[in-house]
């Protein structure tokens, strides 16, 4: 399918070629996307950027996320650095919570803004060390051991950024071994990282704590194993969220081969029909007409597959065997039987069967039958509307019609045999017929308070509402088989 | 409507009635979008065979394509396709409606979906057909909307009879000029989804063609000006695909 939902379903797949053509970079409102006039302010998740970064892109994606400049943001967090060096430990966590962006967007950077931006993080670390040495000696002593155990972790995480984004580029290899792939440099970087890291806890253990042997061997345990913690944890968030990411994929694949195992079972079976039949036109109608029919209702029904989780039109989900339902299925297989067009237009909520609405919708499929049967053409037109108190429904075709003085024994019959079951469940029958023009079969349903749990006073039948809705022509012959209500002794 | 007072003198006269095509001066010129090619090529036959009235002068399978094509040849009426990569149909509308106030938009879609439905008429369109369409009535809806007039589908009317019927519960309307059908325009709607004609409508409750025309056009306005809460939504769903 080249086109139409399900290919929008998966963001980017319908996007502009203009823009860097991955899904992260085609999103709405992403400045990144380089789209000249987003047409809804939406904004893009959280990213941090790739590109155009001077640590770890941390506020140039908050930058973009929230539509300001880049510098206030960095400014932001220096200012926070200062208390107690807030915005340092923000800054790294929203270094480790949030994701890069998962494409190469081109930014350049002037030459006065990356001095800007150095200065800023120098500024910021610096007060944010100066404002923990002022405020309290002992977190100040903390925070040198400690901060230099961070510099260490910041150097390996970053080198952590620089491998995905050499993944993203090679493709997918997967593995730790491809994340730390990256040569030699690399290599000298992160065990650079790794010994600021041992340093900084070791030179924090020994200048705390004075203990015996068993105990210091215990804490150097403890240590390693949160050094080796702390150095992993990029590694440990992109394991998550790869696997978060191969079960999208996962969950996209099975929806490709649904729709392809749903194409091929019904779409291509009957094309081969049609291609088999190609010289009986009414079979090929049959045909073609069952099989849009059947597509549009897994496409656009009621749990149709389009319809996605979001939920459709102003429609109630459908019951499961309700009045839409059943007058939908009835004028489908009229459809079937005499290969004409059937097209049902229906309006209001829906509403569950109760035995009138079984019988209106069995006259309904008569005067249908009656019309596909009689009347020479190959539309009829249907149109319900379900109202609180009254169900309406049309059947019209603009066939040949007939002269009410010239009734043809069969069809008097079978209009007979409409008005009889109407009659019976207190319902209304219109029959309007002009030779050459056509024939509209009326069908009015009141609902009784049974079915609309005892609203109390019963529902008046409303004769004249639909007199005035269907003024009488002269011309015209009318049937007005108005029920003898045989349902008055309905209990409250 | 603007549209409707400039193209006053081409066609209102005829376009009511089933298709006469009084005018047979200057045929109107017609431009298809859609992506699919062998759809253009069928209408582009049906339109070209038996149609004296309306010429087809173009077309286009994208909508970067449409865009400039539109703006370059300013046809009279435009079919244009509601589902096309790119944005499909409402962002040829929104694209091109601003610099061509001219140029009338007739939606042609498979689909039935509300959303779709809804969508594209709010961007401006002037009607909205199925694609299972006869030439013959398809040519009749294109003078139709040349003539400034709307094209309502049964189903487009009976959406449109669903969003402004007041169910229980429901949000009071905001602006009652907009968000309010009158009664006669309801009858009109109701006649347009059981499938009668303009000028059957116009029988069926004594008045003009020219009346029932103007009720559908005021039903089009609010359809597309309305604040009501499905009307506004559909459109954004669209908009976010």
């Amino acid at each position: 399918m080249p086109r139409g939902r399900p290919a929008c379903d998966h963001g980017g797949v319908s996007q502009p070629a203009a823009t860097s053509g991955a899904p992260g970079a085609a999103r709405p409102g992403t400045p990144a996307a380089g789209v000249p006039e987003p047409p809804v302010p939406t904004r893009g998740p959280l990213e941090r950027r790739r590109s155009g970064r001077l640590v770890a892109g941390v506020a140039g994606g908050v930058a973009d996320h929230l539509g300001i400049g880049v510098l206030w943001v960095r400014a932001a967090f220096v200012v926070l650095a200062a208390i107690n060096g807030a915005g340092v430990v923000g800054y790294a966590l929203l270094w480790m919570f949030v994701r890069q962006e998962s494409a190469d967007t081109e930014r350049t950077v002037p030459r006065r803004e990356r001095q800007q931006a150095m200065g800023l993080v120098a500024l910021g670390l610096g007060i944010g060390l100066v404002a923990a040495l002022l405020g309290n000696a002992v977190i100040g002593w903390i925070v040198g051991p400690l901060g230099v155990a961070a510099l260490g972790a910041a150097v390996v995480w970053r080198e952590a950024d620089e491998s995905q984004r050499r993944r993203w580029a090679a493709g997918a290899r997967s593995g730790v071994a491809g994340a730390a792939g990256g040569g030699r440099t690399a290599l000298i970087r992160v065990v650079a990282g790794a010994l600021f890291v041992a340093l900084g806890i070791a030179v924090f253990l020994i200048g705390n704590i004075n203990l015996g042997q068993v105990q210091f061997g215990l804490l150097a345990v403890i240590a390693t194993i949160v050094g080796i913690g702390v150095l992993t944890v990029p590694w440990w968030l992109r394991l998550a969220r790869d696997l978060g990411e191969e079960r999208r994929q996962r969950i996209i694949e099975a929806e490709r081969a649904e729709i392809a195992a749903h194409l091929h079972d019904s779409v291509l079976q009957t094309l081969a029909l049609i291609q088999r039949q190609a010289d009986e036109p009414r079979e090929v109608t049959r045909l073609a007409r069952g099989q849009e029919r059947e597509l549009r209702h897994w496409l656009y029904g009621p749990q149709g597959y389009g319809r996605g989780s979001s939920g459709g039109g102003v429609k109630a989900p459908a019951l499961d065997e309700g009045l839409a339902e059943s007058l939908t299925k009835a004028a489908a297989e009229v459809e079937d039987t005499y290969a004409l067009t059937v097209s049902p237009v229906l309006v209001g909520a829906d509403r569950p069967l109760d035995a009138d609405l079984r019988a209106l919708v069995l006259a309904a499929r008569e005067a249908m039958v009656n019309a596909a049967k009689h009347s020479g053409v190959d539309e009829i037109s249907v149109y319900v509307e379900i109202e609180p108190d009254e169900v309406n429904v049309f059947v019209r075709d603009r066939g040949k019609g007939f002269d009410p003085d010239d009734v043809p024994a069969d069809r008097h019959g079978v209009a007979g045999s409409i008005k009889a079951r109407m009659a019976r469940h207190g319902g209304r029958v219109r029959l309007r017929s002009t030779p050459g023009e056509g024939t509209e079969v009326h069908l009015a349903m009141t609902i009784t308070e049974a079915s609309t749990e005892g609203t109390g006073a019963p529902v008046p039948v409303r004769t004249a509402d639909t007199a005035e809705r269907a003024p009488q022509d002269p011309g015209r012959e009318t049937v007005d088989a108005d029920g003898s209500d045989d349902r008055q002794e309905v209990q409250s | 409507m603007s549209d409707e007072q400039t193209d006053m003198g081409s066609g209102t006269g005829g376009a009511g009635t089933t298709g006469s095509g009084k005018d047979a001066g200057t045929p109107i010129t017609v431009f298809l979008v859609d992506d699919h090619g062998l759809f253009r090529a069928g209408v582009r036959a049906e339109l070209d065979r038996g149609v004296p009235d309306v010429e087809v002068v173009g077309e286009a399978g994208s909508v970067d394509e449409a865009v400039a094509a539109i703006r370059h040849l300013t046809p009279d009426v435009v079919l244009l396709d509601v589902h096309m990569p790119d944005g499909g149909g409402a962002e040829v509308l929104r694209k091109v409606r601003p610099e061509a106030p001219g140029v009338v938009f007739l939606a042609l879609s498979v689909s039935d979906a509300a959303e779709d439905v809804i969508a594209v008429i709010r961007a401006g369109a002037r009607g909205y057909v199925t694609k299972t369409i006869s030439g013959r009535d398809l040519a009749d809806a294109v003078r139709r909307v040349h003539g400034g007039d709307a094209v309502f589908s049964p189903r487009l009317a009976g959406f449109v009879l669903d969003v402004f019927s007041d169910r229980p519960g429901a949000a009071p309307p905001g602006d009652p000029e907009l968000d309010l059908l009158t009664r006669r325009e309801r009858d009109v709607l109701r006649l347009l989804a059981r499938g009668y004609a303009y000028k059957e409508i116009a029988g069926e409750l004594f008045i003009s063609v020219k009346t029932v025309e103007t009720h559908v056009s005021s039903v089009l306005r609010k359809t597309q000006l309305s604040n009501r809460y499905e009307l506004s939504r559909w459109a954004s769903d669209r908009r976010l695909v």
